[in-house]
């Protein structure tokens, strides 16, 4: 009869824990659906305030075409600035640097920089098989993880190569569970004509990027979603 | 477009250059005789070449026995200034060389690199040569590509505008337009 009792409660409470469990991952679906559902579209309250904005620096040509984006975004709005790189491209901080130090100069001394460079492991470097890259992926998703943290950008600022995925996956689970809402938005390389890079294909396909910009018309005929801007360069 | 004489005493220079990566085909093939040859009827006096991360070492020359005169260099902080003094430009595919070359408004070949693993990079050569901007080759087939361009027919490339990309990022995020 006890046997019959104690069996029952072990029953009833490994019962409650699978609803839980069930319950749990329902919530959590639920919720990375309506951030996908929310992805895309426009803030609906109007920020007058300035946003915290990650820029995502990839090496050389990329470095270029994000340098003459921030030229043309308002410093006022996005900011503070928060640069990243890859831990082997000290030339793109270089790059950055100049330009930051370029606007504080130009308001003469209001307020220092606000502006902070980093640097990062990188996920995949150039000529890197797809196969070593899914451990180098894990270790530079570690790392990227611990600045985000620290940074918990309100915008997103990126334009490939590799560097900007884990950075981009690790805003999007912040919007999931709540840490921070952040707008991803990602331009794809003058570089690609007909095809999109590995990480511009993954954010299209996966809607992380909120909004997404080709600079070729044979990639927004394939690519529909994408906003087709002309060249940058 | 870029014909014109440059520098002091009718001096013609090809610059080529291959960035910071390592692409001693490009270097190889300007130096073999086929292509000095072509460049010399073509006009031109020095070849000055960047040659980057390579190990293939090309043959100087003064070029004072009427040759061309060649001359080369790993890297420089900035090559800017070459460009500036160049009369054509024989560039690696990547975009940075690509597009600054352009802006100068000098001629340009792009030889595509046909040892990547992953060759994206012919995609923007191709797709500017189809627009006339510059002539695109391989390593095998730049002799060719110089006996047979025609500089006046390149069109002029007008540099872009990232303000469209800025409009859509602020009226995203709720800013006002201005």
């Amino acid at each position: 009869m006890e046997k019959n009792i104690s069996c029952s409660f072990s029953d009833l409470s490994s019962n409650l824990g699978i609803s839980c469990f069930i319950a749990f991952i329902t919530i959590i679906l639920v919720r990375v659906i309506y951030v996908i559902y929310r992805t895309g579209k426009p803030l609906s309250k109007r920020s007058p305030q300035a946003l915290s904005t990650l820029i995502v620096l990839g090496s050389g040509g990329h470095t270029a075409e994000m340098i003459n984006l921030l030229l043309v975004l308002q410093k006022d709005r996005f900011t503070p600035r928060f640069f990243i790189a890859a831990a082997t491209d000290n030339m793109s901080i270089q790059k950055a640097r100049v330009l930051e130090s370029s606007w504080a100069d130009s308001q003469s001394g209001v307020k220092g920089i606000s502006a902070e460079f980093m640097q990062i492991y990188r996920s995949r470097e150039v000529g890197q098989s797809y196969i070593t890259s899914v451990w180098t992926t894990l270790v530079a998703m570690v790392h990227a993880l611990w600045l985000m943290i620290k940074i918990r950008p309100q915008v997103v600022l990126c334009n490939g190569p590799g560097t900007c995925f884990p950075l981009c996956v690790i805003a999007f689970i912040f919007k999931v569970i709540g840490i921070r809402w952040s707008s991803i938005f990602y331009v794809e390389s003058i570089a690609r004509v007909k095809r999109l890079s590995l990480s511009g294909l993954l954010l299209y396909k996966l809607r992380i990027a909120d909004q997404f910009f080709v600079q070729w018309p044979q990639l927004h005929r394939k690519y529909p979603r994408a906003h087709y801007v002309g060249c940058l360069m | 477009m870029g014909e014109s004489l440059d520098g002091v005493k009718g001096k013609r220079v090809v610059f080529v250059t291959v960035g910071t990566t390592c692409f001693d085909a490009l270097v190889k093939v300007v130096d073999s005789q086929e292509v000095k040859d072509e460049l010399l009827r073509r006009g031109y006096t020095n070849l000055l070449i960047q040659m980057g991360r390579g190990s293939y070492l090309p043959t100087k020359s003064t070029g004072d026995d009427g040759s061309l005169a060649v001359d080369y260099f790993t890297f420089s902080s900035s090559i800017a200034e070459y460009l500036k003094s160049a009369s054509l430009v024989i560039s690696h595919a990547g975009s940075g060389s690509i597009f600054e070359t352009m802006r100068l408004g000098k001629p340009l070949i792009v030889v595509v690199n046909e040892d990547l693993m992953d060759n994206h990079q012919s995609e923007l050569a191709e797709e500017l040569a189809e627009r006339k901007h510059l002539y695109c080759a391989r390593p095998p087939t730049l002799h060719l590509t110089i006996a047979s361009m025609d500089l006046k027919s390149l069109v002029p490339y007008s540099p872009g505008d990232a303000t469209p990309v800025a409009k859509l990022i602020n009226r995203f995020l709720g800013f006002p337009e201005d």
